[in-house]
């Protein structure tokens, strides 16, 4: 195995290109101001340009780690546990009609 | 004169030196007084803590290990009724209906709720520069940063408005400003205290801890947050155990036979030669209480800290999907087009790093990058796991460096977050082995304290806080105050 060593000055990875800052904020659902949108694109090369060091190591055959414990998913007995916390729940929240949440119109 | 540590006002409690509710004035005229300048409080709740406090002096005497002592919380655990933010202005006006069950499981020790620190927001941070509620200075030299994502709670317990407080610890978010403060800053196994109510950035990497003078006080607060929660599906089940009580009894060469390997991988171009300086000193401290030390070498170990920029991000953008402007939280604009008011409400709900590391994890996430960035991280992740598992085949505990410098200046690393990121360069290992890890104050640099790290199996919370304890009986560094400052009660 090479040496590895923390990548202090990465280059910035060329496949991020803008359209791919665009396609990202659109899955995220961010707006982005006009007028930020070089520099963080610039910036986020730098990020992904960082993280590029991972493809030196060989992982064939490696299991992904999801988390650090080793156990199934526990289950529990179909019981109800939780009582009615509804009006709870929505004291919290920015537009609530008749126990219901409002957002703008969808259908025409 | 009080010691103001929670085993030492404990015991002045018992003795009746002092009662809770004159412990908690204290704490909130402290607060009062070094609050503005500090900001590490949010909110503080003085009417209701003097409340439990009077409650307690009524009891006089039970209800628990934490009985009538004030405590902090960090600002993303959820509080009942009294307001959360996770440093983020999205949550600005977010007044949970539950309480985390940290909070749950403090409370029922006795602990009173004084207030709630400052933190980066969504605890995505190393410097406490990115909250919504501005920087949070750091009590040795106000110039600098006490570190993040709990600065708050560093910075809090440093100056001695209080005497502990809860923290989260992602990527080093309790070990990193607990070094950077002088203060015991210990990250548990990940699973070993449950996640319910604490709000998520990073699933599998998400860890509650604390920030105490000592490891007493760090085993005293584990004894009430430690155990299995069903709420919490991540939750080991597995019982707590007795930290404070195995701390009893141990005196001189209290680590005769410990095996302490030093990580070589840490003795790096990165680290500050004066912090190598005392590092070394400090295993030759360790050798004088019994430690055989031996450097180990973790080959994968340079690699954590981009595998933690891909496996972070994308668990961030996932758990703050959740932020849309409907059921909670900041709803702001795009007013009539429910698809504009998400994206409008994400955008001044957000901040700078919080997007950028939203937008890094969507698209690591995304079809055509999966692979090649998610899943390849998730593989180095397991490779950089299996050094740990092996290092401990040969030794006990792992010790390096807390951090690569002492507390650098507000303003350095902000503008550069790759720099930024390279600092939590020795903590974020033990984060992704999800492997118990503590920070003690180990010496100093110019007048700033400096941490040292010590690392263990997984669960193996009792030998690393043993380590610790063992550690504070032969130094002094814990007892250090800031410049100026000096214990609360002093005068009692």
């Amino acid at each position: 195995m090479n040496n590895l060593t923390t990548p202090r000055n990465p280059k910035p990875a060329g496949e991020f290109s803008d359209g791919e800052l665009e396609r990202a904020a659109q899955l995220t659902r961010l707006a982005l101001d006009e007028g930020e949108k070089e520099e963080l694109a610039a910036t986020l090369r730098r990020i992904i340009g960082f993280v590029q060091v991972l493809q030196q190591l060989d992982t064939e055959g490696v299991e992904p780690m999801v988390h650090p414990l080793d156990l199934a998913l526990p289950l529990r007995a179909d019981e109800v546990t939780e009582t009615d916390v509804s009006a709870d729940a929505q004291a919290c929240a920015p537009d609530v009609a008749r126990g219901l949440y409002r957002v703008p119109k969808v259908i025409e | 004169m009080i010691d103001f540590s929670l085993s030492g006002l404990r015991r002045a409690l018992d003795a009746g030196e002092i009662s809770s509710v004159e412990l908690t004035q204290a704490c909130l005229d402290r607060i009062e007084e070094h609050n503005p300048a500090l900001n590490a409080f949010l909110t503080v709740c003085g009417e209701a803590a003097l409340e439990q406090a009077q409650q307690a002096d009524a009891r006089g005497g039970g209800g628990g290990p934490l009985a009538g002592i004030p405590i902090a919380h960090k600002d993303i655990f959820c509080t009942r009724g009294v307001r959360t933010t996770a440093g983020s202005r999205i949550l600005d006006n977010f007044v949970p209906p539950y309480d985390a069950c940290v909070v749950e499981w403090l409370a029922g020790a006795g602990a009173i709720l004084i207030g709630k620190t400052n933190m980066d927001e969504f605890a995505m941070g190393s410097s406490n520069e990115t909250s919504y509620a501005g920087p949070v200075l750091n009590p040795w030299d106000p110039a600098r940063s006490p570190g993040g994502s709990s600065g708050g709670s560093a910075a809090a317990v440093a100056a001695g408005l209080v005497p502990a407080a809860t923290g989260t610890d992602t990527g080093g978010s309790v070990r990193q400003p607990a070094a950077m403060c002088g203060l015991t800053g210990f990250r548990p196994s990940y699973g070993r205290i449950s996640r319910y109510g604490m709000i998520a950035f990073a699933s599998s990497l998400d860890q509650a801890g604390s920030l105490t003078r000592t490891a007493q006080d760090a085993a005293l607060l584990l004894d009430s947050m430690a155990g299995h929660d069903p709420r919490d599906s991540t939750c080991a089940e597995r019982a707590g155990e007795d930290y404070s009580g195995a701390l009893q009894g141990l005196k001189g060469k209290a680590l005769n036979g410990v095996r302490v390997g030093i990580v070589s991988e840490f003795m790096d171009e990165g680290l500050d030669p004066r912090c190598r300086q005392v590092f070394s000193d400090n295993m030759e401290t360790l050798r004088a209480l019994g430690a055989v030390v031996s450097e180990i070498s973790l080959p994968r170990l340079p690699l954590s800290v981009p595998v933690y920029y891909v496996v972070a991000p994308a668990e961030c953008s996932s758990n703050l999907s959740r932020f849309d402007g409907v059921r909670f939280g900041l709803r702001g604009g795009g007013e009539g087009n429910l698809e504009r008011m998400y994206t409008e409400t994400r955008r001044r709900g957000f901040g700078e790093e919080v997007r950028r590391r939203v937008l890094v994890g969507g698209w690591v996430l995304s079809e055509g990058y999966f692979d090649a960035y998610y899943l390849k991280a998730q593989r180095v992740r397991r490779l950089l796991a299996a050094d740990f598992s092996r290092a401990f085949e040969s030794v006990d505990l792992l010790a390096g460096p807390t951090s690569p410098s002492p507390a650098f200046a507000i303003g350095e690393k902000i503008d550069d977050p790759i720099l930024m990121y390279l600092n939590d360069v020795y903590t974020i290992g033990a984060s992704l082995a999800g492997i118990p890890a503590i920070s003690i104050p180990a010496g100093s640099v110019d007048g700033l304290p400096v941490g040292l790290q010590l690392m263990g199996r997984p669960f193996a919370e009792v030998e690393v806080l043993r380590a610790a304890h063992a550690w504070q009986l032969e130094t002094d560094w814990h007892r250090l105050w800031p410049p100026g400052a000096s214990a609360p009660l002093s005068a009692a």
